[in-house]
């Protein structure tokens, strides 16, 4: 998506927003090639430590998903009442590294997600509290 | 083998809700029902290793017991507290360290689900901030891609908990005792799609506790004792699907409890075909449909026709979780893997009363699973 207005985010670190294009930032590691989200400072895999900054694009396929029935306890900090809680879906998305990336999701109907779904980053407003400016975090949204 | 370990003597504190008693209140009251089950007293042990989350150190249960000034080592590995300790029980029986040792577990957990603080897992704030770290949220992910992967419909879910519950019903001991309709649990409030309100289970407190010896000596002490054939734990690879992961890697790797239960297996020198009675970890219904395959009890996508045909149930050819599981008890943490191999021990003797097994039950397989992605299996013979 393109950005127009600059917006305050839960996680700045974890987007690239050159050229205004959104896209999600990891890391890959030089000796292995793992790509890793969000960025890791060394390898899981092959346990090396030299590792450089990868754009995971904005583009993949639902992986997994499932619903937050309920509203979480802190550090969950979206603001809202017991009784203005509205469910929100929560799923893996597998970019076209490989790489599953766990995400909001636009929408919380088991009707419309399925997985292998085509999906596309964007931003979703998750803190809404009255007289506060809203507060962003990334999300996926069926493409 | 000359070197193994048996276990003498078990004793459990209800688990559920005891307003007046603590965390370690609850421990040593384990303790010293296990001792009671031996014919010893706490002065005749030499080693013990114990440990919960939120009830305290495990040491300070000699404060209850008695100061014998005895090694007493405290474990904190999540829900692999449990194991971790007898693991360590009976190396140390093996290594002449003692000759009889206790292992225990309790815990007292606050009401709710378990809050987790980001940094304590190496996560940054926005994680939390955001609303994805939550345990139910990842065995919902979890569970809802096995079923797609492997072909699973949500009526073997709902049969998970049915079971867990008419077990429950059977269990003296048990939290939960009332039977759930198929309809009752189908139809409860979606906590994390596919998973529902009565298919996971709840934050508790209780306390289980064994007496161990060399297995030349445990006649002894006991006439039905229990021999260890294998106690095993193993943590996660690389590409392993656990809790807490903002991100996954582009090649999955078989889960911390396969390898365990293979390592388990080939130490005993027996098979899943030869387990008569199973206890496996079911926080809720999804972790224990995965488990059965993952243990190897079944090929994966094979357990809806087990659940179906009733083979996991008391009388079925593989019973699994006959005391009604996490499901039905609860969990308090430090306390729920020895709950399993204390129910493994009931069965195996004979003592299970209305949810006792048929037959003559020989070999009996206890497993934990927890985060951040460790296992712990036990393989256990009648003596
Ligand atoms: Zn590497």
């Amino acid at each position: 998506m393109m950005l127009d207005t600059p917006k305050k985010l839960a996680c700045p670190e974890l987007l690239d927003l050159a050229g205004g294009r959104l896209a999600l930032l990891g890391s890959r590691c030089r000796a292995c090639g793992e790509v890793y989200f969000p960025a890791s400072h060394g390898c899981t895999r092959c346990c090396a430590t030299d590792m450089e900054p990868y754009r995971l694009g904005s583009e993949g396929t639902l992986w997994s998903w499932t619903i937050q029935g309920f509203r979480p306890k802190a550090p969950y900090n979206g603001g809202e009442s017991e009784a203005d809680f509205r469910p929100y879906g929560v799923g893996y998305v597998e970019m076209p590294s490989g790489v599953k990336v766990e995400s909001r999701l636009s929408v919380a109907d088991p009707a419309l997600l399925a997985i292998g779904m085509p999906m596309i980053l964007t931003l979703q407003a998750y803190r809404q509290v009255p007289g506060e400016a809203p507060v962003y975090t990334y999300a996926f949204a069926p493409a | 083998m000359d070197n193994e370990v048996a276990i003498i003597g078990v004793g459990l504190h209800p688990f559920g809700r005891t307003d007046a008693l603590s965390g370690q209140q609850q421990g040593a009251y384990a303790v010293r029902e296990a001792l009671k089950d031996a014919g010893i007293e706490w002065k005749d042990v030499g080693v013990a290793y114990g440990g919960s989350q939120d009830g305290g150190n495990a040491d300070a249960l000699s404060n209850h017991l008695g100061l014998t000034g005895i090694p007493f080592v405290n474990v904190a590995n999540g829900c692999a507290t449990g194991g971790s300790a007898l693991a360590s029980v009976i190396a140390a029986i093996q290594s002449g360290v003692a000759e009889i040792g206790v292992a225990v577990g309790f815990d007292k957990h606050p009401r709710g689900a378990f809050n987790p603080r980001p940094k304590d897992w190496g996560l940054e704030d926005w994680y939390g901030e955001t609303g994805l770290m939550l345990t139910t949220q990842f065995f919902a992910l979890k569970t809802q891609r096995y079923m797609h992967e492997h072909g699973i419909g949500e009526e073997a879910l709902v049969r998970i908990a049915q079971r867990a519950f008419r077990n429950g019903a059977l269990t003296p001991h048990a939290w939960r005792r009332r039977e759930l309709s198929y309809a009752e649990i189908a139809e409860s409030m979606p906590v994390n799609l596919p998973l529902r309100k009565f298919m996971f289970c709840n934050p508790a407190e209780g306390g289980a506790a064994l007496v161990l010896c060399s297995a030349k000596h445990a006649r002894k002490y006991s006439a039905k004792p229990v021999i260890v054939k294998a106690a095993v734990m193993r943590t996660r690879h690389h590409g392993s699907f656990e809790v807490f992961n903002p991100g996954l890697a582009a090649q999955q790797s078989p889960a911390p409890t396969v390898m365990a239960s293979r390592a388990a297996f080939e130490l005993a020198g027996v098979g899943p075909q030869d387990i008569d009675v199973i206890q496996l970890q079911d926080t809720d219904s999804g972790s224990e449909l995965i488990h059965i395959a993952e243990n190897g009890f079944c090929e994966h996508g094979e357990q809806a026709h087990l659940l179906k045909n009733g083979d996991t149930d008391i009388h079925g050819r593989l019973p699994i979780n006959t005391d009604g599981g996490c499901l039905a008890n609860g969990e308090p943490v430090g306390a729920s893997g020895l709950r399993q191999v204390i129910e493994i021990c009931t069965q195996l003797r004979g003592q299970a009363g209305a949810r006792q097994v048929p037959g003559t039950p020989r070999l009996g397989y206890t497993h934990v699973y927890g985060a951040p992605g460790v296992s712990a299996v036990t393989i256990l013979q009648a003596g």
